[in-house]
């Protein structure tokens, strides 16, 4: 370190200009990951709040689109329940709505269908539970920022259902970038089939309208044979974090954003190659005086690698910092934002190794360097 | 004679180089930049060597301070054999026996004078042998060669001449048995050359260090105690007073 410290402070203009380039990468990191962190909380928030562990689809449905696409008979339901290993299994409506409240806010709302006497019925901390009243509706806390309060009625566009908010849940449940509605199974059903209420009085609904849900919610034990279940009930079954890339976009958000940050580690790790391998080549003259004065090969690659090092710990701290702070930023606007520490920790630390690592390949060319090269008569 | 003799025997010469030869490059086209050279440089002696351009001058040097191995002859450094040892031996052999002075001092640009002063002592530190030896405090060094009142300077901020002192000062800094000095006069002026000269024989005699200096100055002959022309890779005795008094 004595040697990489005098030059990190010597050539600070230079160390400063990779240094900043290096801190912009940071907070781009950071933006990306809590962008990439809200939009899976936007996306399915409301999913991984829910204590199954696996919905059990129609047989053979698309798996990116299988909460708005399939169809399961509610016998799938006992046939689940039967199995071993299987501690509960409860019937699941999944469904996209529009509704309006009677304040006047306009909003959009993944109706989730459960028995309020399941596993899957939602626990308000604000309000009542859903009871066995059909209009009662459990929301998301992120609903009540938006306008909708305890009391409010909600008339679902087209059909004209009304429904009276019960209970608000805690905290950000949110499926496919708008907020979670939890109704009672058979409301969830009149309203998929686009049954009005006037028709619900008549009586004349297809008796199929009761039949038909979007999934099985199970809860299973690790052992359990799921496999088996599923041809027994005729269903497919997706672990939970499997049943995320079936909500709206979740798939081909979460890649992309990916693969850009794929794109800026290796950008990330170039950079700081390339700066250290000129800064290396530079220096060689130097780097052949030091071999020539018998400097043992491992101090001069340890003194390089602290150097980058140094320079890449503050730099990553300090666009970490602005990341973090501009994060905090976005994060009070409606944008999808949040910042993980886990996550943030993670393109940090990565951001650091692909940086020696891009920084060890140009150590590798003071290994190399003859020290013959440092007498002045030769070349 | 074994090559591992223990490093402080008397009457072991500084550097001792016995029928060396070096070809250099390969298939037809080879040189023989050292022809069959034989070189004993007792310790407090400086021997200069003169020679045309492309007679082998540095190769002298690369050969007596580890960095090229010989084709063949035996090449030792206070005793230790240079021509065995594999390269890590011959870089510690570097660290620990032998300083260089280069042509334009060739200092490090970011360190001060009496940092540069400390590097070659924390290399020298991982060696075991070389905690016996005191360290040599950076500030009388440099005062020894009249640079104490710079030493907070940098390179840049220093004369050709200035530099060159330093570049003595750090070659001394690890009590060396062997000094290799390349041109140091190439780029001073006369006065400045007769200084640094002066200085370098100062230093040898003061520290009893073995010294080859190799200079195209004949101006500054007078000052060492032996001078030995290099003509096409053969070395041979010149006498000490003719060359540089005419
Ligand atoms: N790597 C090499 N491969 C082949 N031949 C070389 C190599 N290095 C030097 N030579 C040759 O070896 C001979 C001696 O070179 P050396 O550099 O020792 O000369 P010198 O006396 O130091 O010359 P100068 O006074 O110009 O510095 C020259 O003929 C040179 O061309
Ligand atoms: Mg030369």
């Amino acid at each position: 370190m004595f040697l990489a410290l005098r030059e990190l402070s010597f050539a600070r203009a230079r160390f400063a200009l990779m240094g900043a380039v290096v801190a912009l990468i940071a907070i781009l990191m950071v933006l990306l990951s809590g962008l990439s962190v809200g939009l899976v909380n936007d996306g399915v928030s409301g999913l991984k709040k829910v204590p199954a562990t696996s919905f059990a689809f129609a047989d053979g449905v698309a798996h990116d689109a299988a909460f708005s696409r399939s169809v399961v008979d509610v016998d799938a339901v006992e046939a689940w329940r039967e199995v071993d290993g299987v501690r509960d299994a409860a019937p699941y409506g999944n469904l996209l709505v529009n509704a309006r409240s009677d304040a006047g806010v306009d909003i959009d709302l993944a109706l989730f269908g459960v028995e309020s006497d399941s596993f899957m019925a939602p626990e308000p901390t604000e309000g009542e539970p859903l009871g066995d009243a059909p209009t009662g509706v459990v929301v998301s806390e992120t609903a009540t920022d938006e306008g909708i309060e305890i009391g409010d009625t909600l008339t679902l566009a087209q059909v004209g259902t009304e429904l009276t908010v019960v209970g608000v849940l805690e905290g950000q449940h949110t499926f496919g970038h708008v907020d979670v509605a939890y109704v009672p199974l058979r409301t969830w059903q009149e309203v998929k089939v686009g049954a009005s209420p006037d028709d619900v009085a008549a009586g004349d609904l297809p008796e199929r309208t009761y039949r038909e849900v979007t999934a099985v919610a199970v809860r299973a034990a690790d052992s359990a044979d799921l496999a088996a279940a599923d041809r027994a009930a005729g269903t497919e079954s997706l672990a939970l974090e499997e049943s995320f890339g079936a909500s709206p976009g979740y798939t081909a958000e979460t890649s992309t954003l990916l693969l850009i940050q794929v794109f800026l580690y290796a950008i990330g790790a170039l950079v700081v190659g390339a700066f250290f391998t000129v800064w290396t080549i530079q220096r060689s003259h130097e780097l052949a005086v030091l071999r020539a004065m018998g400097a043992p090969t491992g101090y001069l690659l340890r003194d390089s690698l602290a150097q980058s090092l140094v320079l890449l710990v503050l730099a990553t701290g300090v666009g970490v910092g602005i990341g973090v702070g501009a994060g905090a930023l976005i994060g009070s606007t409606p944008m999808p934002f949040a910042l993980d520490t886990g996550a943030i920790t993670l393109a940090a630390v990565l951001l650091v190794v692909l940086g020696l690592a891009g920084s060890a390949v140009a150590a590798l060319r003071v290994a190399r360097i003859d020290p013959l090269t440092a007498l002045g008569g030769h070349r | 004679m074994s090559s591992s003799a223990p490093e402080t025997t008397t009457g072991e010469a500084g550097l001792l180089l016995e029928g060396v030869t070096l070809q250099l490059g390969d298939g037809d086209d080879t040189v023989r930049a050292l022809d069959d050279v034989s070189l004993r440089v007792e310790p407090g002696e400086l021997v200069a060597v003169v020679g045309p351009s492309g007679s082998g001058k540095s190769s002298l040097l690369a050969v007596a301070g580890g960095l090229t191995v010989p084709t063949s002859g035996t090449v030792r450094v206070g005793g230790h054999d240079l021509v065995e040892a594999n390269r890590r031996t011959r870089a510690r052999l570097r660290r620990e026996l032998i300083g260089f002075v280069f042509q334009s001092g060739n200092l490090l640009p970011a360190l001060t004078a009496a940092d540069q002063l400390r590097l070659p002592t924390r290399f020298a530190r991982r060696s075991s042998s070389a905690s016996e030896r005191p360290e040599r405090d950076p500030h009388a060094l440099l005062a020894e060669v009249g640079m104490d009142h710079k030493a907070d300077r940098r390179p840049h901020q220093l004369s050709g001449g200035e530099r060159q002192r330093i570049g003595i000062a750090r070659a001394l800094a690890t009590h060396p048995r062997l000094l290799l000095v390349d041109e140091p006069t190439a780029a001073l002026d006369r006065q400045r050359s007769q200084e640094v000269v002066a200085l370098l024989v100062r230093e040898t005699h003061e520290h009893k260090v073995a010294t080859v200096m190799v200079t195209h100055d004949h101006d500054v002959l007078h000052h060492c105690d032996r001078v030995c022309e290099m003509v096409d890779g053969r070395l041979t005795p010149a006498s000490p007073a003719t060359p540089g008094r005419a």
